[in-house]
């Protein structure tokens, strides 16, 4: 692996950031504009999908970060969503200020990932994916041990105020998801086509190289997991808001591996794969129920979306031949075997 | 005083049946060099087989001995048809493969039966009889610590005495090399999935007349214990899984106990921190290269 | 005359470059062919290519009349071929005994190991020590004897030299002579100490950058001081 650039790649490169540092920008100024075109164009119940997939491409952003550029599989963002959820909740249901809440939920949500990070840091592989596997399936069960606050099973309700004006439910609820999904892909955007891109996908790619070439691989580590769990609080909470409820059920286990199978999907390592799991993670689901329903089975729904995932993800996963690795799209320079 | 044996021996009991689904999860690693993250879920479905058995031919024994079969054939499936395509340079690609298997599992579940919790008794009574004056053990612990002792011995004789046994464990450590002298590696590597999740199904069964019933998620915790044991006892240790499933059964037995049930989840998951963070080779491993 | 082992025109490698180019040798009954040749000459490959581990692109191996394209690596050992591959592969999770039974597993009657222990008799006073509890020298006899408990009839053997004594070495060439003459055991040995090899060799077969360079008798090959300069280095 090269770590000092050859000469022509670097002027390329150069050329080629400065295009690509105008166009995040302008991604998202077209992205918010046909969002809110949208919006007024779409039924509500449309509108309150759009807005669903708006706050999950929050939390699969922040995944494509952690999985795709820096190698790190974690199948406990779901309890981190249950983190940014909950404090949202709890927090509403005193303060009732929809914006500071959303932004302790990031905080507090983004505490919890240094911890889980700091962990992580130093496992690999199948250990750390044991690891985020236990926070997904134990997180939730905290709700039980201290259901004073939590209310066990049952969950809590959410506080919320109308939409100003005359706006409709769901179109401010799209816009209040897309809000938040274009700010954070804004600032993901930078973040990986800057330094901290570079460091991320060197430690993915060769750690011992990285290390020689003075990357800090655990802060690195580290780092990338906080990042993807503040992106994972900011859509608990964008999901306490579309629920207007929390609840243990919301956050199982399935939906930590319905994370993890949007962005294989979708394509690791690129924002845009991020917005097609997204897209998926709401679409299909969709497509089942509405099979479920003309099939008029009441087992149908919800298991078809599961089983569609699983069978979807163990097909892609068999048909790249180079698994996960082959998923990243950027071009790598195939190393030769000894 | 009493109380604490009590525990003691429930715990016992409950290690028995994480010690064989973390040998189940060792035999694997041993075998292919990966974590079977299917494994509960696998051992879920031939436990649904099994009880539908049971409830068409009002024979317990009928269905557990369908599930143990299931859990062969599941096994050997899972490994020709998916496993094997699987690109093992990278460990995740097995881990994410797995995961896709456990929704596709879970799912065709919930389509099959529904997901409410349904009833699975136990074939002998859980109540626990007197020694010395002092409840300690059921029937039910008795007959966990029986099969899963019996599972240990021929699974032990197998790999030890039998020349079946010789050419798996030869063709886990040294592919190549076993080709050379006429091993079908590839047939071992099945056998061997096929007998883990065996083996699997066996702990399934045992443990779910002990929780709230049978469910697409009731092997969730009981994956994560086993999980926990066999990183404790180290991934590639028999006596390792064996030895840390007994630990795991007592810790979160005495946990629950002193502490309450809904603590319990809690207290595995501080102590699979511990383990991977404290001694992530696990007690028993011998890292070494594997020819020479 | 068919020899037991005939080898045409064989080219492989490993990805886009092939590493043996057109090598053409043969091995008869009873007879021990050395391999010699530089580093990365490609006497590795080729008995990789003759056992199946490496797919030929192009050429054919023929033993005992049978062509071998296409065979699967695992029958090798049934047709009478034992591959003794580089850093001998003796497992080491397992014990000197077990390594033995390995080689005999594929025969229906499993095979009495004491030939093998009266072979090598410091084997026998270690047959429930593991594999990576021995020395060197312990694990070529290993390494070998397991390939003799197949009761093959072509010895594919890479380096036993490799790290060895020279003391060992020569027990070992010794052994070698010893069973080709007793036994018609044919044997392809691949040999960085090009004396040891040619001292107990009826031929010799030089690679030079993956293409014969020569192939003459032993004796002959050990004369020609040109052909040693300039393939063999002394």
């Amino acid at each position: 692996m090269t770590i000092v650039e050859p000469r022509a790649t670097k002027t390329k490169s150069r050329q080629k950031s400065v295009g690509r540092k105008l166009s995040p920008v302008l991604v998202v100024i077209v992205g918010a504009a046909l969002v809110v075109t949208l919006t007024y164009v779409l039924p509500p119940f449309r509108n309150y999908q759009l807005a669903t997939i708006g706050a999950y491409l929050c939390v699969t952003a922040g995944l494509t970060v952690l999985t795709g550029l820096n190698g790190q599989l974690s199948l406990g963002h779901g309890a981190l969503m249950a983190t940014g959820a909950y404090t949202l909740a709890l927090w509403q249901n005193k303060f009732d200020q929809l914006l500071p809440g959303i932004v302790l939920a990031v905080l507090v949500t983004t505490a919890v990932g240094a911890i889980i990070g700091l962990a992580a840091a130093r496992l690999r592989g199948p250990y750390l994916a044991g690891l985020t596997l236990a926070v997904a399936v134990v997180v939730p069960s905290i709700t039980s041990t201290f259901d004073g606050t939590f209310n066990s099973d049952q969950g809590l309700s959410v506080a919320l105020d109308p939409p100003p004006g005359v706006i409709p439910v769901e179109q401010w609820q799209a816009w209040i998801c897309w809000a938040a999904a274009l700010l954070t892909a804004l600032v993901l955007a930078y973040l990986i086509r800057g330094r901290f891109g570079r460091d991320l996908r060197a430690v993915r790619d060769d750690e011992t190289a990285a290390k020689l070439a003075g990357v800090g691989v655990a802060r690195t580590q580290v780092l990338a997991f906080v990042v993807s769990a503040a992106c994972a609080g900011l859509a608990g909470a964008l999901f306490a808001v579309l629920a207007q409820s929390v609840s243990p059920g919301a956050f199982p286990l399935t939906l930590s591996l319905f994370l993890v199978m949007a962005i294989v999907i979708g394509g690791l390592g690129r924002l845009s794969g991020a917005l097609i799991g997204a897209f998926l993670l709401v679409a299909l689901p969709s497509v089942a129920q509405s099979i479920a329903e003309d099939a008029g089975s009441q087992h149908l729904e919800g298991n078809l979306a599961l089983t569609f995932f699983g069978v979807v993800l163990v097909l892609v996963m068999l048909a790249a031949p180079g698994g996960l690795a082959s998923l990243r799209l950027r071009r790598r320079n195939r190393k030769s075997h000894a | 005083m009493d109380r604490f044996l009590y525990l003691t021996f429930d715990g016992l009991s409950r290690g028995a049946v994480y010690a064989a689904f973390a040998l189940a999860l060792v035999l694997i690693w041993r075998a292919a060099r990966i974590v079977n993250f299917a494994q509960g879920a696998m051992a879920v479905a031939t436990a649904y087989a099994g009880y539908s058995v049971t409830s068409a031919t009002g024979s317990y024994w009928l269905g557990f001995a369908v599930a143990i079969v299931g859990g062969l054939v599941l096994g050997a499936v899972v490994e020709r048809v998916v496993m094997r395509f699987v690109d093992h340079s990278s460990p995740l690609n097995g881990v994410v493969v797995a995961l896709g298997l456990v929704l596709i599992i879970q799912g065709v579940l919930g389509m099959i039966y529904g997901n409410e919790f349904r009833p699975a008794e136990a074939p002998f009574s859980r109540d626990a009889f007197q020694i010395g004056g002092v409840a300690l053990l059921s029937r039910y612990d008795l007959f966990v610590f029986a099969a899963v002792g019996a599972v240990v011995v021929l699974l032990t004789l197998l790999f030890t005495r039998t020349s079946t046994g010789l050419r798996m464990r030869a063709a886990a450590f040294a592919p190549d090399v076993s080709r050379l002298l006429g091993v079908p590696v590839g047939g071992m590597l099945t056998l061997g999935w096929a007998l883990a999740a065996a083996v699997g199904s066996l702990a399934g069964m045992l443990v779910i007349p002990t929780e709230l019933g049978l469910h697409p998620n009731a092997m969730d915790l009981l994956f994560i214990s086993a999980f926990t044991a066999a990183v404790l006892g180290g991934l590639d240790s028999p006596v390792g899984a064996v030895v840390g499933g007994l630990v795991v059964g007592l810790v979160l037995t005495y946990v629950s106990g002193y502490f309450g049930a809904n603590v319990a989840p809690m207290a595995v998951l501080i102590l699979l921190v511990v383990v991977l963070l404290g001694r992530p080779d696990g007690l028993f491993s011998k890292a070494r290269a594997r020819t020479a | 005359m068919t020899e037991l082992l005939e080898v045409e025109g064989l080219t492989a490698g490993y990805g886009a470059a092939p590493v043996l180019h057109d090598v053409t040798l043969s091995v008869g009954e009873g007879r021990i062919v050395a391999v010699l040749g530089a580093n990365g000459a490609g006497k590795t490959t080729l008995l990789r290519t003759v056992s199946g581990l490496l797919p030929a692109t192009a050429g054919r191996v023929v033993f005992d009349g049978r062509d071998l394209r296409g065979v699967k690596v695992e029958r090798m050992v049934r047709y009478g071929i034992a591959h003794v591959p580089e850093g001998r592969g003796v497992v080491t999770e397992l014990t000197v005994d077990e390594n033995l039974r390995l080689g005999g597993l594929w025969r229906k009657e499993k095979p009495s190991l004491t030939e093998i222990y009266d072979l090598f008799p410091p084997l026998a006073s270690r047959r429930n020590h593991l594999g990576h509890q021995l020395s060197g020298g312990e694990r070529q006899m290993l390494a070998i004897g397991r390939a003799l408990a197949a009761k093959p009839r072509l010895l594919l053997l890479d380096e036993p030299s490799l790290g060895l004594a020279p003391k060992i070495t020569g027990q070992i060439m010794a052994l070698l002579r010893d069973l080709r003459d007793r036994t018609g055991l044919a044997v392809l040995l691949v040999e960085q100490n090009v004396r040891s090899a040619l001292s107990i060799a009826d031929e010799g077969v030089v690679l030079n950058l993956g293409r014969v360079a020569a192939r003459q008798k032993a004796d002959v090959l050990a004369d020609d001081a040109d052909l040693r300069h300039a393939y063999l280095g002394f």
